[in-house]
């Protein structure tokens, strides 16, 4: 048995049968990752001691008591969590030689929980990116196609899970950057309502967007990892004080007279023919489980990219401007002045497109155009949000399908020359960003090339239980998740 | 000092008052001063990446508490925002205050300048924010070091209107301000040690006029004094220029006490776009009505209202109840003693006011610190008022109680300084005198009536000043009677 094409809930069994121990399962993946991440380049830094001994304490663990379902369970960390004593660089020579003093809630609790943490995965500069491009550590390669991207900004969790080099990642997603290197890469992504899980210890990048999330082989698997990620954290006030559901048990949930929103925005002419075909083959499945689709209208989802091209930066101005060369993180060499240690310490320690959040961030609002800018978008940012309470509402929805990208993975240095284009390929996820809502990505085809193809569900506020319900029964009556990118490059 | 009674000063003050939290305002850290430099600090105090600020709860009870004693509209609804700034002894970046919405707004307090009608003064919005570090220039060459214990301070930033128009004024509301944060217990009050912090804006403008002329801001001001003779100096100088044919400028100006003067402030001077907006790591405050009335509940009774009870209930003039509730301490110092001598308020009111403050001045004590108990004091004065001694002894017992110690009571018994109130002794007293000096009672009876003063003070000198001094006139009048 290869156990690194088990799904964890699948090796969350054999782990506690005892039919393969934590430290086996935990030095297959490494054993896995030393031969595929030189050419993928999925991990920034790899913790393979930490593991090994963490495996060692789960296989103490396991047949006992306090066993979860994650004791044992080898895990991949988007380098975005602060993981204590261990770098943590957010993909930036600004943090290139960052050791967190402390844990971030998610992972201090994954840990708790018994999982093993294999290493920290690459991604886009500070989570700003949509192809894993702008990491100070090079590009992360998709394992469909080498050349081409697996999307971002969590494009190293994602081709770790696609190529299985972990049993489960974590990522971000601040705009799309969980679903869509999930859509890019055939893997199962989800992304809480805002606040359901903590963001101590996540280095922001946009204070009110970003959340973080499991990427799995299965929805099954996303249940798993989020039963332990999510729930209330004192040391992060904007974390929602609200019960946590059992999301396993909802999966079995029957989805007769489900009622599906399809929203006629999302399905427009930007949406490519071979992506649009297998959505439509998903909706036939949910027919045939009992589900129904309502045609639907969300007016504002085409403000959806200025909107976010305004909130996103102007936080992020502010959230970067501690990274000054002052208390941690890269610092000039021999600065003259004060200004010339904070010029050159971030000319230095941030790539091009960080800059240029920085400056679009600090322009929305600067005197003289915030209400321009940064108040409008803020308007345009509730009127989103009532867009999708009100046709959940006025449709009696359990669930909005939409597609989860316009396009399959493209292929690396494609869009480097034109931001816009690149933004665009957000445009599907970012609604529900800025709306604070639950939304996941699940496998669906592929496309001529063999690249995969992702649809979205999107959920009311805190109602995970029922996207994962939803997206759990079309990956039992579908084949799409178990592919796998095996002798593909 | 050449104020030209030709303009007026235009004053309004911008206060930051440190709130003597336990922790402080966003993290669990301790909230207090004096330790080694970094020593007071986590991941939250230094802006480490990833990490959340978290409200402490204690800073909104003290800032609803100030709305309410300087009758403030309480915002329901308030939120926090950021102000973006680069310095080193701000390590996010941006400071976490309160812009478009401050948990206060519309408030006001009433001033009682010495020689002049009691005035309004505007407060136009009170908000929390949190204090920065501190740059250290001392120690190497060519550097500096950043001390961040103090980063993460609650502040409570107090604007007022700019209804000020002296330095009097100033200092007046300044003391009464200060006054006020001391009863409530949100903050020590102390300008030296910069817990209590204020910056002026000061302005000129010809009598009569409308519109108010250019701004000057004035910093680094560490006493109330010192605000007063910034604010002296400022308006000589800005009226000068303005006499001279130029211009105010608009712009921020240090006051250097030992100059007496102000002077631009050199480095800071380009202009700040702060680009502010809401923070969105902590979510809006949202008030219930029922804890704001519940903080009311528990308010102490402020200044003005002990004011106005203690000119009703013990009658004492405007002076003497402006004195006895300038603090908290003072005014129960008063009562315990008043206590001890429930029948004469405006004799209690009195000893504390005269004697005992008097004393405490020269000493450079304050109330708290007094040697002699608010309990003996009242004693004292129950004392003279029961006519177990007299006003003279009294001081001599007061004396020694500031010097030595002790309880009146027993001063005056071991020392044997009962009043002599009996009536045989005292005349056996008198008539020796009158007996020795039968020329001035003939002059007294020929209408030389200021010689009764004469025979009072003999007898009281026979007596060691014990006998009772109305029982002496009594007598006196009786015998020398034609």
């Amino acid at each position: 048995m290869d156990a690194t094409t088990l799904t964890l809930a699948q090796a969350a069994q054999a782990l506690n049968a005892r039919e393969i121990s934590a430290q086996e399962l935990t030095r297959a993946y490494l054993e896995r990752i030393e031969a595929l991440n030189p050419a993928l380049n999925a991990f920034i830094t790899l913790d393979a001691e930490r593991a090994m001994e963490a495996a060692a304490a789960a296989d103490t663990r396991l047949g006992q008591a306090s066993a979860t379902p994650l004791t044992g369970i080898p895990l991949a960390i988007k380098d975005l969590f602060c993981t204590q004593n261990l770098r943590t660089t957010c993909g930036s020579a600004m943090l290139a030689n960052f050791l967190p003093p402390y844990e971030s809630t998610v992972t201090a609790r994954l840990k708790a929980a018994g999982a093993v943490v294999l290493g920290k995965t690459n991604m886009d500069e500070f989570a700003m990116g949509s192809s894993n491009e702008t990491s100070f550590f090079g590009p992360v390669r998709n394992p469909w196609a080498y050349d081409r991207t697996p999307g971002g900004s969590s494009g190293g969790s994602a081709t770790a899970m696609a190529a299985g080099l972990c049993a489960g990642a974590l990522g971000t997603d601040t705009g799309g950057s969980i679903r869509q290197p999930a859509a890019m890469t055939g893997i199962t992504g989800l992304k809480p309502t805002y606040g359901r899980v903590s963001r101590f210890g996540m280095i922001a990048f946009a204070s009110s967007l970003d959340q973080a999330g499991p990427m799995t082989r299965t929805v099954e698997d996303a249940a798993l990892l989020l039963q332990e990620m999510a729930g209330f954290d004192p040391k992060d006030a904007t974390s929602i004080n609200e019960p946590v559901p059992d999301y396993h048990a909802a999966l079995g949930r029957d989805l007769k007279g489900l009622r599906i929103g399809m929203p006629a925005e999302y399905f427009g002419e930007g949406l490519g023919q071979e992506s649009r075909t297998a959505i439509e083959a998903a909706m036939e499945v949910y027919r045939s489980l009992g589900a129904h689709i309502h045609p639907i209208s969300l007016p504002m989802t085409r403000h959806a990219i200025p909107t976010y091209y305004i909130i996103a930066p102007a936080e992020a101005s502010s959230n970067l401007a501690r990274y000054d060369g002052i208390r941690f993180g890269h610092r000039c060499a021999d600065p003259k002045d004060l200004k010339d240690l904070y010029c050159r310490t971030r000319a230095e320690g941030f790539g091009a497109e960080v800059k240029r959040r920085i400056m679009l961030g600090t322009y929305v609002l600067s005197s003289g155009y915030y209400d321009a800018y940064y108040r409008k978008a803020q308007q345009v940012r509730r009127l989103i949000a009532e867009d999708f309470s009100r046709a959940f509402r006025e449709h009696d929805l359990g669930v909005i399908l939409t597609p989860t990208a316009p396009e399959t993975a493209f292929k690396l240095g494609e869009k480097n020359a034109d931001p816009v284009s690149m933004y665009l390929s957000d445009i599907y996820t970012i609604n529900v960003n800025l709306a604070g809502l639950p939304g996941i990505s699940l496998p669906c085809g592929f496309d001529a090339k063999g690249l995969p193809i992702g649809f979205q569900l999107i959920g009311r506020p805190l109602d995970e239980a029922t996207i994962l319900a939803t997206g759990h029964a079309y990956q039992l009556a579908t084949q799409w998740h178990k592919a796998r990118p095996e002798g593909k490059s | 000092m050449s104020q030209d009674s030709r303009y007026e000063t235009v004053i309004g003050l911008e206060i930051h008052t440190q709130l003597r939290t336990r922790s402080k305002i966003f993290c669990g850290c301790p909230n207090q001063f004096g330790s080694a430099p970094n020593t007071q600090i986590c991941p939250v105090c230094a802006a480490f990446p990833g990490v959340l600020p978290v409200l402490n709860r204690e800073v909104l009870n003290m800032a609803i508490k100030t709305g309410l004693a300087l009758h403030g509209q309480i915002r329901l609804y308030n939120e926090f925002a950021r102000k973006n700034y680069f310095y080193p002894d701000l390590p996010a970046g941006y400071q976490i205050s309160q812009f478009e919405l401050p948990i206060v707004e519309q408030g006001e307090l009433m001033i009682e300048p010495e020689g002049s009608p009691r005035k309004r003064i505007g407060i136009t919005r009170i908000h929390m924010e949190v204090d920065a570090g501190k740059n250290l220039h001392e120690g190497i060459q060519g550097a500096s070091w950043v001390d961040l214990n103090r980063t993460g301070t609650p502040l409570l930033e107090i604007v007022t209107e700019p209804d000020l128009r002296s330095a009097a004024e100033t200092g007046a509301f300044l003391k009464k301000l200060r006054s006020i944060v001391r009863y409530l217990e949100v903050c020590d009050g102390n300008m030296e040690e910069g817990s209590f912090r204020c910056d002026a804006n000061v302005s000129v403008r010809r009598w009569g006029a409308t519109q108010y002329g250019t701004r000057a801001e004035i910093k680094n001001l560490n006493s109330i004094r010192n605000v007063m003779r910034a604010i002296e100096f400022e308006t000589d100088r800005q009226i000068d220029r303005i006499e001279n044919g130029e211009k105010v400028i608009q712009e921020t100006r240090l006051w250097d006490a030992n100059q007496n003067l102000t002077r631009p402030m050199r480095g800071k001077e380009e202009a700040h776009d702060y680009r502010y907006f809401p923070e969105p790591d902590l979510p809006p405050v949202q008030l219930d009505p029922a804890r704001i009335e519940a903080i009311r509940a528990t308010m102490p009774e402020l200044p003005d209202d002990k004011f106005a009870r203690f000119q009703k209930d013990y009658a004492l003039s405007d002076y003497d109840a402006g004195v006895l509730t300038a603090s908290r301490e003072m005014a129960n110092y008063y009562e315990i003693a008043l206590r001890a001598s429930p029948a004469d308020p405006k004799s209690v009111a009195n000893w504390v006011t005269g004697e005992l403050l008097g004393r405490l001045n020269k000493e450079g004590l304050e109330i708290t610190q007094s040697p002699v108990q608010a309990e003996s004091l009242g004693a004292l004065t129950a004392m003279i008022h029961n006519n177990v001694i007299s006003g003279k002894i009294a001081k001599s017992v007061f004396a020694h109680m500031f010097e030595h110690g002790g309880t009146p009571q027993q001063i005056v018994a071991e020392q044997g300084l009962s009043q002599v109130t009996d009536q045989g002794a005292i005349e056996a007293e008198v008539d020796k005198i009158l007996a020795a000096h039968p020329e001035k009672i003939a002059q007294y009876r020929a209408g030389k009536n200021q010689l009764l003063g004469f025979f009072v003070g003999e007898i009281m000198k026979a007596t060691r000043g014990k006998a009772n001094p109305g029982v002496v006139n009594e007598l006196l009048k009786n015998k020398l009677a034609p």
